[in-house]
């Protein structure tokens, strides 16, 4: 079932790796930037010595299960973004007219290898999290440690399929998918306290990008939500992963039937 | 063509800037979709910026009201000074259309800036306005009394269009020696998002390493000085000099380096 | 006869908008295919021809899959397209003359190798089908070229065979002789006059070159504005049409204005009167001849057929 996604994907890592300088300078440097994101959580967090009314090790939990769980699923779906080019184009035509999912064919088309730093960085940084961060541990909490990084990185690829798919209706789209994907990365790396209002009702609730590093943190740590949610809404993001990757893959159905094309 | 003596190199580089208005103000779609991304990313960071601010009542050395503007005037600012359209030039170079913007009677880079002064110009009556707004609606933003600061921030804003567009001019121009400029181009994203004081305000970081930032790289000058010319944090007069030294440095960087492109592109062919 | 494509009532609506002022759009319908009716039965080589913009890639994009019709039923192979999209792929084989199916990096022996992969295509099978279009196509000299540096000519080439290599049951072809020279015109005309001899591929050709039609079509469907305006041989379409036949003769001395030939008509005097075209309306060759030999001072003649060319310039001009 997989052997033909296989091979496309080693195909095209192939053809990139023929540009060996740039892709180990792309390499290095995109797991900077990531590097940058975590900094930037701690450089704001330096100024009180506490974020939201969380300590060090507390606020290093939730930035470490976003931290593995954007650029994962950054790196397996994350090159969905390019639909938007093939759709102006009309290059999805080719990838219409062959035996295989679409979405399979796209993931393996443009897969890159050089975000897999990121995961790398991404996975250490949950480790020593889980290290020094006061984790209640308890049956439930290994489930939830294994099971908290992976609902993330299904939530995060459900908005970038979702936020790519934008471009079936709306060919100039734009960047307003990087609201929800680049957005939703810094975002669910703050307790949920930082914010307030009507945008914290909308994006952490509504949304769901509380369910992606906050809760499960809330949960490992034993601590209860401040903003009120009930306890057991905290293991819930498993659920919440497993329907936001329904909506996606709906959103993506349906897109995929307004496709137009383009003329000749 | 034939007009270059007739009207002079100003008019021509006017005209370039409007066909770089003009150009931006037809990708609507796409603006209106990026003020959308910009403004929600001025939410996010203005909440943050606030509940760090409201446990001392500054951060920093700001209060509430500088900060908010300091997050969403910032947030206008992204779009209007380039940090990450990669330059077209490069594309340029490596395909050899460049040869026919050298047939042009009109110097390389000159042409470059103009056209980012047009683009500029598009962005800051669409992308700045819309979070400028969208803040002022939904914090309460520092709005300085003197008519001088809004003047002064003006000027600090063209000086950053300007040290942007060079930085990024002399990118592209590795285009000339690189195969594949995407390296030099994340290095560029990297640098002058930390260090600009787009992520956070510099003054959150240790004294000496904001300091050597301020006196050794010129990105403080792309972001964080016209900011704090516009909330009044430090002086404004210091900030515009140092941005007119940086863009007296990168200008001439950027001849010499330009210089030494084009010579070899005339020796090797394109 | 069984039926490997139909449709029925097909149509395809595309919304435009239209800008009318610095602000204000307007929404404009197009109906791209507007109720098109179409049974091609199995083996058959269709011609699908049309004046452009007549709806033609729309009409093939909804077949293969690629387009969700707006109205109207569309059956391959027994298959609904667009549900059932990826089973359908595997009985078909798609070549659009404007755009590449294969990946522009990699030689085409391993875009080849890749495609057996994709379509599950067992090893033998594959073989045999890459070896005669290796000989038939000519591919052996550039196998092991990337596509990208591979000219037009020698990528359709590759493109033909990419998408026969799986075997399908159906061929759609889009322009696939657009912009190649004469030769490579030849080589792919000749490779579909055996693939069509050869009877268990049913093809579906849309071209701008009538000479592929004439050379390749029995059965040739014409199609404008969205809808079909005639579906037939090419002798029907002369029918129908009242193409003629003319007879060119050379004088001696110049045509005399005043002659009368009954059944038929004076087309074009040249050459001071020295060189005539005759079209012939209710009479025959034969017949012309005897009257003209008694009249004038003929040199030279010859007999014209009717071209396609004229009967389809005539076709688009008189919609
Ligand atoms: N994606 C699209 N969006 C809007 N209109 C389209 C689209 N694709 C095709 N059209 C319109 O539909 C009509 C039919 O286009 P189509 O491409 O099917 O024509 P065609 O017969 O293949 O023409 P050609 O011979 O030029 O290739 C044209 O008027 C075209 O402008
Ligand atoms: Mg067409």
């Amino acid at each position: 079932m997989v052997e033909p996604y296989l091979r496309l994907l080693v195909a095209q890592v192939r053809g990139q790796t023929q540009y060996r300088a740039s892709f180990v300078v792309e390499l290095v440097f995109s797991t900077l930037m990531t590097a940058l994101d975590v900094v930037t959580v701690f450089v704001i967090f330096s100024v009180n010595d506490r974020l939201g009314g969380f300590g060090g090790t507390e606020v290093l939990m939730i930035v470490g299960i976003a931290a593995f769980g954007f650029p994962a699923a950054d790196l397996v779906v994350g090159n969905v973004e390019r639909l938007r080019v093939y759709v102006r184009t009309g290059l999805l035509d080719a990838v219409l007219v062959r035996p295989l999912s679409a979405l399979g064919q796209l993931v393996a088309m443009d897969f890159s290898v050089r975000r897999a730093g990121r995961v790398v960085q991404g996975t250490a940084l949950y480790v020593v999290a889980l290290v020094v961060a006061p984790v209640v541990w308890s049956p439930g909490a290994v489930v939830l440690v294994v099971l908290a990084p992976l609902s993330a990185t299904v939530f995060f690829g459900a908005i970038f399929v979702v936020g790519a798919t934008v471009a079936f209706w709306w060919i100039e789209s734009g960047e307003i998918a990087n609201a929800f994907t680049y957005g939703g990365r810094d975002f669910t790396s703050y307790p949920m306290t930082v914010f307030s209002g009507l945008f914290r009702r909308v994006f952490a609730y509504g949304l769901g990008f509380a369910f992606v590093a906050y809760l499960p943190a809330l949960a490992l740590l034993g601590r209860s939500d401040p903003i009120g949610a009930p306890d057991w809404l905290r293991w819930c993001s498993p659920l919440v992963a497993l329907f936001a990757a329904g909506v996606a893959a709906l959103f993506w159905r349906t897109g995929i039937r307004h496709y137009r094309s383009t003329g000749s | 063509m034939s007009d270059t003596s007739t009207s002079g190199l100003p008019r021509i580089l006017a005209v370039v800037a409007a066909a770089g208005f003009r150009r931006h103000s037809t990708y609507r779609q796409a603006t209106i979709a990026g003020a959308f991304t910009n403004t929600m990313f001025g939410f996010m960071r203005c909440y943050i910026m606030l509940s760090v601010v409201d446990v001392t009542g500054q951060a920093g050395g700001y209060d509430r009201a500088q900060l908010a503007t300091f997050v969403w005037v910032g947030q206008g600012l992204l779009a209007v000074v380039n940090f990450w359209t990669p330059p077209e030039l490069a594309e340029r170079v490596r395909s050899g259309d460049v040869v026919a913007d050298l047939l042009r009677p009109v110097d390389l880079m000159a042409m470059v800036l103009a056209t980012d002064l047009g683009r500029a110009g598009y962005a800051l009556i669409t992308r700045f306005v819309v979070p400028v707004v969208v803040g002022m609606l939904a914090f309460d933003l520092f709005l300085p009394a003197d008519p001088l600061t809004y003047a002064a921030f003006a000027v600090s804003v063209l000086l950053a269009v300007l040290i942007s567009a060079t930085c990024l001019h002399l990118v592209a121009l590795t285009a000339f020696w690189l195969m594949d400029v995407r390296g030099v181009t994340m290095v560029w994203a990297l640098l002058s998002g930390a260090a600009s004081g787009l992520y956070f305000p510099l003054t959150l970081l240790p004294d000496w390493l904001a300091t050597l930032l301020w006196v050794g790289t010129p990105f403080p000058s792309l972001m964080q000085a016209p900011l704090d010319v516009l909330v009044g944090r430090g002086s404004a007069a210091l900030m515009v000099a140092g941005q007119v030294a940086w863009l007296a440095v990168v200008v001439a960087l950027a001849r010499v380096v330009q210089r030494r492109a084009l010579n070899r592109l005339v020796i090797q062919g394109g | 006869m069984t039926a490997v494509i139909k449709t029925s009532a097909l149509r395809k609506d595309f919304t435009v908008w239209h800008k009318t002022g610095r602000l204000r759009r307007q929404r404009r319908v197009v109906s791209a295919v507007d109720g098109v009716d179409l049974t091609v039965t199995e083996g058959e080589l269709l011609g699908y021809i049309g004046p452009n913009g007549a709806g033609k890639s729309t009409t093939l994009k909804m077949m293969t899959g690629i387009l969700s019709p707006s109205g109207g039923q569309v059956s391959v192979c027994g298959l609904t397209p667009v549900p059932q999209r990826t089973t359908l792929a595997l009985r078909i084989g798609v070549v659009f003359g404007q755009r590449s199916q294969l990946w522009w990096d990699l030689p085409l022996s391993e875009s080849f190798s890749l495609l057996r992969h994709v379509y599950r295509v067992p090893a033998a099978d594959h073989a045999a089908r890459l070896r005669r279009c290796r000989e038939l196509l000519d591919l052996d000299a550039f196998l092991a070229t990337p596509v990208r540096q591979l000219s037009l000519g020698q990528r359709m080439r590759g493109e033909l065979t990419a998408a026969l290599l799986h075997g399908p049951k159906v061929l759609f072809l889009d322009e696939p002789t657009i912009g190649l020279d004469v030769l490579s015109k030849q080589a792919v005309r000749g490779f579909l006059a055996e693939l069509d001899a050869r009877g268990d591929t049913t093809v579906v050709l849309t071209t701008h070159d009538l000479a592929d039609i004439e050379k390749l079509c029995r059965r040739l469907v014409v199609i404008d504005h969205g809808r079909v305006v005639h579906d037939g041989t090419v002798a029907q379409l002369h029918a129908a049409y009242r193409s003629r036949r003319r007879v060119v003769v050379d004088l001696d001395a110049p045509w005399p204005a005043d002659l009368v030939l009954p059944g038929a008509s004076v087309e074009r005097v040249e050459a001071d009167g020295l060189r005539v075209t005759i079209a012939l309306e209710d009479t025959t060759a034969g017949e012309l001849l005897g009257r003209l030999a008694g009249s004038v001072a003929l040199r030279d003649l010859s007999v014209r057929e009717p071209e396609i060319d004229d009967v389809i310039a005539r076709l688009y001009a008189g919609r």
